[in-house]
């Protein structure tokens, strides 16, 4: 289509809102940053002095190295048993029409289109009635809820895409379900599978609800920890706080950062397909 | 093996019913008992209160204004945030569909907020919107206020963080739903002489509009369970009082399970009523393929 030079008012204003967006993101983003690192920061733009003396506080206030280890254990099961779980389900849902599977297909959507806190609450009640919640195997199952519907719905269109005479070559050449599954579909799964885990893991690290329902002191992750500090304000420094802010900030980005090598932008969000026809 | 049971197998097998099913088995069970069990547990719970009927539980949060306003408070941050969203990803979302070059860096970008999450951006929103901050710093220095403007621990403060976290993710599903409408079915229109404004609202909009529905309806959970930033940068107790801080109030300051469980399904059934409706408007609409071609 033709482009003229001048751009017209009406793509000064898109672009405009654009603009201010990452204005507010980066001030937003940045102010945290900056304060992390600030000394004395009352009345003007920036600090007068800066330290790093923030993060050795925080590290040790926060007690941060048992936290990153919850939040890094809670999310490996989380991906691990989601996937395991998941994908073969998915299998199933992509290749066949069963009486039920629509239905089916509906049950495993509905954990991701109700809000955390609403099914959390009776979750994080009958967790602890059968003593799960506080400890860290409450915290895998809660996070579970959405992972595992997540896997499925994200591994689907990829099973979709592989061709059913693979499989059924496989098969006349005598290979039983359990060889199909490790010697034919799981290699070609292999960067499906990568993508919903590092989608099930980013997204696990930032669950907040669900975690904050269900931890014990002893099984918080990184963002519930986060937010417990910053509930409290006024007890610790607002800088030590921002520094552990920036800690789960630089963790989030690099899983970004791996999560973009595999997925698309857009795959991180659109969670759910049209119709499952 | 007899005979009869072979002959089952077949007629199921006919119907798609065999051994494979068992791979489903995991998984359903996983989404029963984390998921509908606990559904199923919370309803019950809520009606046997500690007091009083079958219904008590749900009396008491309506008979209560200070837990059935909390309705009204959530729909009316939920519902503006993600209408905002979704309009105002559609002009920016149309204009940027095409190739260019930074597509990637700037979709990447974007992603940023919403892997951040509500409570780094609450984080970020204090110390950038507050009095002392940046943005108030730049209103007084430029001369457009006198004094700093309150825009952090009220309604606008949760507003900000739901449009930072939830714009991104609407504008995301907006571009990807638009890539998929054919460009030459407006190139043709433009052929037969439609102007802009004809296009957009005679072409490209009516086969937008299903997806502008399920958009809002996602960018509308993700605000209708406003929880941290409500806490964080909103006003807890006042303006901000959602319901889901209604619930969590119930279940671990109070301990009244039976409240809880019946402010958690309450949530839950407005948020599904505000969906059902919005899908059914979206069923009215063409909902049919938009990759154009013949036929």
């Amino acid at each position: 289509m033709r482009r003229s030079i001048v751009a017209s008012p009406a793509a000064w204003l898109v672009w405009g809102t654009v603009i201010v967006f990452f204005v507010f993101l980066t001030g937003i983003i940045g102010s945290v940053v900056v304060n992390s690192f600030g000394l004395r920061w009352f009345d003007s733009w920036l600090p007068e002095a800066y330290t790093t003396d923030w993060y050795g506080q925080a590290w040790d206030e926060f007690t941060l190295l048992p936290v990153l280890t919850v939040t890094l254990i809670v999310c490996l099961l989380v991906a691990g048993i989601s996937v395991l779980v998941g994908v073969p389900a998915a299998y199933v849902l992509a290749r066949r029409r069963f009486p039920g599977s629509r239905f089916l297909y509906l049950l495993f959507l509905l954990p991701i289109l109700m809000p955390p806190i609403t099914y959390g609450i009776p979750l994080a009640t009958v967790l602890y009635k059968y003593g799960l919640a506080g400890h860290l195997s409450g915290v895998v199952l809660a996070n579970l809820v959405p992972s595992i519907p997540f896997v499925i719905l994200t591994m689907t269109p990829f099973i979709e895409q592989i061709d059913p005479a693979v499989e059924r070559a496989a098969r006349m050449c005598g290979a039983r379900t359990r060889h199909v599954f490790y010697r034919i579909l799981a290699p070609l799964l292999v960067p499906g599978i990568l993508a919903s885990v590092i989608l099930v893991v980013v997204r696990t690290v930032g669950m907040f609800e669900l975690t904050f329902l269900t931890a014990g002191p002893d099984s918080q992750t990184l963002v519930v920890a986060l937010f417990y500090s910053m509930s409290a304000a006024g007890i610790r420094a607002q800088q030590s706080v921002d520094a552990m802010a920036v800690i789960y900030c630089v963790m989030m980005l690099t899983l970004l950062v791996v999560a973009l090598r595999f997925v698309n932008p857009t795959q991180l969000v659109a969670r759910v397909k049209e119709d499952p026809e | 093996m007899t005979a009869t049971t072979v002959a089952i197998r077949h007629r199921l097998a006919e119907r798609g019913v065999d051994r494979q099913m068992l791979l489903l088995v995991p998984a359903t069970v996983f989404v029963v008992a984390l998921f509908v069990y606990p559904f199923a547990y919370g309803i019950a719970v809520s009606l046997q209160p500690a007091e009083g009927g079958l219904l008590a539980a749900y009396q008491a949060f309506f008979a209560d204004a200070y837990q059935r306003d909390t309705i009204g408070t959530t729909l009316a941050i939920a519902l503006p945030a993600a209408l905002l969203n979704v309009v105002a990803s559609v002009p920016i979302a149309y204009r940027m569909r095409g190739r260019f070059r930074g597509k990637r860096l700037l979709t990447t970008i974007l992603v940023v907020p919403i892997t951040l999450g509500t409570v780094l951006t609450a984080e970020g929103l204090l110390n950038f919107l507050g009095p002392a901050g940046w943005f108030n710093r730049f209103l007084v220095t430029t001369g457009l206020t006198d004094a700093p403007v309150r825009l952090t621990n009220n309604y606008w403060g949760v507003f900000f963080s739901l449009v930072i976290t939830g714009f991104p993710f609407a504008f995301l599903l907006v571009l990807s739903y638009l890539s998929g409408i054919d460009p030459s079915l407006e190139r043709a229109a433009a052929t037969l002489g439609a102007g802009w404004r004809q296009r957009f609202f005679r072409i490209t909009l009516p086969l937008l509009a299903p997806g502008l529905a399920t958009t809002f309806c996602l960018t509308f959970v993700l605000a209708f369970s406003v929880f941290p930033s409500a806490i964080l940068v909103g006003d807890p107790s006042g303006s901000t009082r959602v319901i889901s801080i209604a619930a969590y109030e119930a279940a671990y300051v109070r301990y009244d399970y039976a409240g809880a469980s019946a402010a958690a399904i309450i949530m839950g059934a407005v948020e599904l009523v505000v969906i059902a409706i919005v899908l059914g408007l979206r069923g009215l609409l063409y909902t049919g393929s938009t990759a154009g071609g013949k036929g």
